[in-house]
């Protein structure tokens, strides 16, 4: 599905920016501040997701140990099992033994697969990230030199075919493009396994192959999307100073886009890149879903649905991690290349 | 009105966002049948004179499911991008005005939902209130707020410093009426951008949501619903899936040239980023 | 992780010669089924997603119901009733032993009982053995079961999943390491992608023919299709009715439509007004147009039903003409019941495609006759809670899967919520009695006593069809017990 990132900061920044009048030391100070703050922000954003967390799943209705046992249980087999998974104590116990536990690297025992939730949860993630991590590079392989390639012919009709194209990408929901993949590729001419994971210690090559369509429905997006924005970011830096001034030391435009344009058009790249790369770990649950790959996304999706409460709440509690971190570190390094940031009021 | 008729990509993309719209408003007074109607003696059937788009699996219209499906897709996104605007705007130009701490909760608040999955809070609200078109409108206006949040913020900072704003404090205006009166009305025209950039990705997460079955839930429809039923008999009869998949391309593309245009026609600067667009 | 990488680093050099590669072995199965189990602890659970992965595979009990639903002898290789029908004895298979390696004897089979009887137990089915009042172990190879009254079903019973036998060793660990007596062994599990067996060597009984098996956990009814087209499962015992067209003729594969123990109802909550009405119940009856339903949910695959009983029973009887297809004839009992222009109602859909297209086509049909129906569409979890255990519901549909289980229409608390003194009589003469002619015609009167006071809506037998590979042999056609036995599978040429 679509997702909804913010725009960056650097979007909002005032034009121009401000000097520091600190001396030497003063970026180094502000940043130290400014990291702080952040890591700040992250904590207590991870505490208030756990606190919400646990109290939407415990507003959830159904009996987890009616759901185990099924119809045709008796009321009493269900009560004694409510009784053994401890789903009598009151909210507030479970609430702080659950955050302890996590804290000492212990997620609980999953109610339905009786299994530690952390081992679950990591054998997911064997699938997730790979796929994440592939659907990222398939994007910049495709989308960064067509948006480069698109910026070069400027007005031409490469461009135009570039424009075109990704923005039909953009429109197209992934897993309808998935569906599309899939029957030409695994049904019709067989090359490609249709869905499904072989892990990765057993035959890595069949887990690669079966990551490469579900890489594939992900990344088309995020290249259409990477590939209009690299070609705008380049348009704009060619009317800058910077790019004259190259021109004036006679490099060709062409020299001078790639010398100096690229460079300078990566910047917001990054942003988006990590922004992305939170989204797909995030987000990767609707293709998982077309190509049935045991991914973090429908762990949790079945989790819920089977009201297996811990194993949701530790699997959420890492996809938020995972995503907050990723945007504190795209922050922490933006602000590092770009000092504007860190100036007004960011904390 | 002139100058924003000279952008072709507006024109032709506003025209075609237009007709899709008036689809599906006619579906809510007239579809050529009705789509709860079920027909299994007529299941299947090709596209004839009588079923312009053939019928589905339960006998059902298919043209009369796709009009009622883009209304469904409009509706959701747009009651979605006002409820990212009723609550986020107000947030971003208080953050923006005010400052401080009130600055600081409004940027951890954003922080907070953007880190909270939005298939997963999707599945936690179906799980509360049932599955449904509100539940998508919901789930894909909560994650809206922030993006309209830091949008006003972002625009109304680069304005706050500015003279009139200086004036305006100096006249004893308050933080409220300084929002109200001078930021809100120089971030309009970059709200509007965003809000149709938000609308084409709350139609594509509808058809998302719906297609793992926590969207729209029959006898209504939508598109991503259709595409779910259908994607099972996907190789005996590919049509199914095709008609509605298509339809989101284009209705997606529609508004997206659409938008593009406005964001030329309306401030020339605002090319350069929008880096906002992911998916 | 490290081995992550490196197995990435090979699969980079090895994907295009890999690419077409996988060929299946002529000993080795992958079955595609739709949900993957939550444990594989056929003893502490009810899915029947656990029985299908092992139960006869991995766990054997003391009978074992074959193909037809007949008992045949298991773990026991014979036994005896006493005369008053109390006590049965049982011979068990000398040289059996557990998959690690330990010995099956008495012992085993007084522990496996026990643990169903326990106080916490977390058998789901603990009242099938609740008559059993003591067990005996004569010997290592006999033991004696007491039961306080006569069960006409003991020995079926005692061949259901919930009743295979364990060892007191590995008991603890069958949820996610199943050790059994079956002809697989269990090797690995893959969460949420597939569970491995492999045959057992040292088993007792006939070989085997495979050598292993996968079971594949897709849901998906596209991917599903798409993975049998391209290979890369060998065969399905329940696909989707919808798409079974791409698979009817095509050579390469072979359809086997069989039947199911599952009736499929339109549950109706029978102490709610105005469905405690019987003209109304009636009425809903007359309004149902089976075929259609038939027809749109199960691509006609389904047998249609007119009593809650499965039609290749020996004691079926065919009732469906009891109120046939009428759309004036509900109208006028409705109108007698006094609501001459309908009423609303809701339906509550579990997530089955059974359930959630039939209720979108019952909506309509009874929208003709002025029943205006809202569909709400539940999970699992929720459904047990709402309808199932806190009766919150007006009708709903579902298919009840376990075999004979005409008696819950005997519980008056049951869900649907049917009190008849007359029936449960009828049920209780039912199950102490053992004479075969007597029992079918107590089963055929009490089939006709719950489609005349239509409890339920009957709508039909969920048929089972299986997707297989045209060189595969030794499926069961039907599926007289929730499982999916591999005991016979094999590769011909």
């Amino acid at each position: 599905m679509a997702q909804f990132r913010p725009p960056t900061e650097q979007a909002s920044l005032p034009p121009g920016g401000r000097e520091s009048g600190w001396g030497w030391f003063g970026p180094n100070l502000r940043m130290i501040l400014f990291t702080l703050r952040r890591l700040l922000g992250f904590a207590v954003t991870l505490l208030v997701a756990a606190l919400v967390i646990f109290w939407l799943l415990d507003l959830l209705p159904g009996d987890p140990a009616q759901f185990i046992l099924g119809i045709n249980a008796t009321p009493e087999s269900v009560a004694r099992l409510r009784g053994q998974m401890g789903l009598d104590a009151p909210a507030h116990e479970r609430f702080i033994g659950w955050v302890l536990g996590m804290l000492q690297g212990d997620f609980g025992t999953s109610y339905t697969q009786r299994a530690p939730v952390a081992e679950l949860i990591w054998g997911r993630l064997g699938v997730t990230l790979p796929l994440s991590i592939f659907a990222m590079v398939i994007s910049m392989a495709v989308g960064l030199p067509l948006g480069i390639l698109a910026a070069r012919r400027r007005g031409k009709a490469l461009d135009t075919i570039i424009m075109v194209t990704a923005q039909t990408g953009v429109a197209m929901p992934n897993f309808w493009f998935g569906m599309l993949l899939t029957l030409l590729f695994a049904v019709t001419l067989r090359w490609l396994p249709p869905g499904g994971f072989t892990p990765w210690d057993e035959d890595g090559g069949a887990a690669f192959r079966g990551l490469i369509l579900p890489s594939l429905a992900l990344a088309l997006p995020q290249a259409s999307i990477l590939a209009r924005v690299m070609r705008t970011a380049l348009v704009d830096v060619t009317g800058q100073d910077y790019i004259r001034t190259a021109r004036a030391k006679g490099l060709t435009m062409g020299e001078a886009v790639w010398r100096h344009g690229v460079r300078n058009a990566l910047l917001p790249v990054l942003t988006i890149l990590g922004l992305q790369f939170a989204y797909l770990v995030a987000g990767t649950i609707i293709v998982e879903n077309v190509f049935y790959l045991p991914g973090l996304g429908r762990l949790i999706y079945t989790a819920i649905s089977e009201r297996d409460l811990i194993l949701v709440r530790g699997a959420t509690i890492i996809l938020i991690v995972t995503v907050t971190a990723t945007m504190l570190l795209t922050d922490i390094a933006y602000a590092l290349v770009d000092p504007r940031l860190r100036e007004r009021s960011i904390p | 009105m002139r100058r924003l008729l000279s952008h072709p990509s507006l024109v032709i993309g506003l025209a075609a966002t237009v007709i899709f719209l008036v689809i599906g408003l006619l579906s809510l007074v007239w579809t050529p049948y009705p789509i709860e109607q079920i027909d299994i003696g007529r299941r299947f059937l090709e596209p004839s004179a009588q079923h312009w788009l053939g019928t589905d699996n339960l006998g059902r219209d298919l043209a009369s499911l796709v009009m009622s499906g883009i209304w469904t897709s409009f509706l959701v996104a747009t009651v979605a991008v006002a409820i990212g605007v009723g609550v986020g705007v107000p947030l971003g130009l208080a953050a923006a005005a005010w400052g401080g701490a009130v600055e600081w909760l409004v940027l951890r608040l954003t922080d907070f939902v953007f880190a909270f999955p939005a298939v997963i809070v999707a599945i936690l609200i179906t799980t509360l209130i049932g599955p449904g078109a509100v539940n998508a409108i919901v789930a894909i206006g909560i994650f809206n707020i922030p993006v309209f949040a830091r949008v006003a913020r972002g625009g109304a900072l680069s304005i706050a410093t500015l003279d009139f704003v200086a004036a305006g404090r100096l006249a004893g205006l308050g933080n409220a009426m300084i929002a109200y009166r001078h930021l809100l009305p120089n971030v309009m025209s970059l709200i509007i951008v965003q809000g149709t950039t938000q609308m084409s990705l709350g139609i594509l997460a509808e058809a998302g949501l719906s297609y793992i079955g926590l969207g729209t839930q029959p006898p209504a429809t939508s598109l991503g619903l259709m595409l779910d039923e259908a994607q099972g008999v996907f190789l005996i009869h590919p049509w199914l899936t095709l008609v509605p998949g298509l339809s989101i391309v284009l209705i997606v593309i529609a508004i997206n040239i659409a938008g593009d245009g406005l964001r030329d026609a309306i401030d020339p600067r605002l090319r350069q980023g929008n880096p906002n667009v992911l998916a | 992780m490290n081995k992550t990488l490196k197995a990435f680093g090979l699969a980079l050099a090895l994907t295009t010669a890999l690419a077409g590669m996988a060929m299946a072995q002529p000993t080795e199965l992958r079955i595609g089924v739709a949900l993957e189990p939550p444990v594989l602890d056929p003893t502490a659970g009810a899915a029947e997603a656990i029985d299908i992965v092992v139960y006869q595979n991995v766990f054997e009990g003391l009978t074992r119901i074959d193909q037809t639903g007949a008992v045949q002898p298991g773990l026991a290789e014979s036994w005896t009733i006493s005369e008053d029908g109390l006590t049965y004895t049982f011979k068990l298979h000398d040289g059996v032993t557990f998959h690690d390696g330990s010995t099956f004897d008495a012992e085993d089979v007084k522990f496996s009982f026990e643990r169903i009887l326990a106080e916490d137990s977390a058998n789901a089915h603990p009242e099938f053995y609740e008559p059993i009042t003591s067990i005996t172990v004569i010997d290592p190879l006999t033991i004696e079961f007491k039961l306080d009254r006569q069960i006409g079903r003991f020995l079926f019973d005692l061949g259901r999943g919930d009743a295979v036998i364990v060892a007191p060793e590995s008991a603890d660990n069958n949820a996610n390491e199943p050790i059994g007596t079956g002809p697989f062994a269990f090797v690995q599990w893959d969460k949420g992608s597939r569970v491995v067996l492999e045959a057992y060597g040292p088993y007792w009984g006939e070989p085997v023919h495979l050598t292993k098996a996968s079971y594949v956990f897709i849901g998906d009814t596209a991917t599903m299709t798409n993975a049998l087209l391209a290979g890369d499962i060998d065969g399905t015992n329940n696909f989707a009715t919808d798409a079974l067209a791409v698979f009817e003729g095509n050579p390469q594969f072979n359809v086997l439509v069989g039947t199911t123990e599952g009736e499929t109802i339109l549950s109706t909550n029978n102490k709610k007004p105005p469905f405690d009405n019987l003209k109304v119940r009636q009425a809903m009856a007359h309004a149902l147009d089976r075929q259609a339903i038939i027809d749109g949910t199960t691509n006609g695959y389904g047998v249609a039903i007119g009593a809650p009983f499965a039609p290749h029973n020996p004691y079926y009887v065919d009732l469906t003409a009891t109120y046939p297809h009428d759309i004036e004839a509900a109208k006028a009992l409705l109108a007698e019941a006094g609501f001459p222009d309908g009423f609303s109602a809701t339906l509550k859909l579990p997530p089955v495609a059974y359930a959630r297209t039939s209720g979108q086509i019952i909506a309509s049909q009874f929208a003709e006759v002025g029943i205006k129906l809202e569909l709400i569409n539940v999970e699992w979890a929720q459904w047990l809670e709402d309808v199932y255990t806190n009766k919150d519901f007006d009708l709903s549909i579902v298919s009840h899967v376990e075999p004979f289980d005409i008696g819950n229409y005997a519980n008056p608390d049951y869900y649907f919520g049917y009190d008849n003194p007359e029936f449960q009589a009828l049920i209780e003469k039912l199950n102490g009695t053992t004479d075969e002619a007597a029992r079918k015609e107590l089963a055929i009167e009490a089939q006709t006593i719950l489609a005349r006071d239509a409890v339920n809506g009957y709508l039909f037998e969920l048929a089972q069809t299986g997707v297989w590979n045209a060189k595969l042999s030794g499926m069961w056609q039907n599926s007289p017990i929730e499982g999916l036995v591999l005991r016979d599978i094999a590769w011909t040429e």
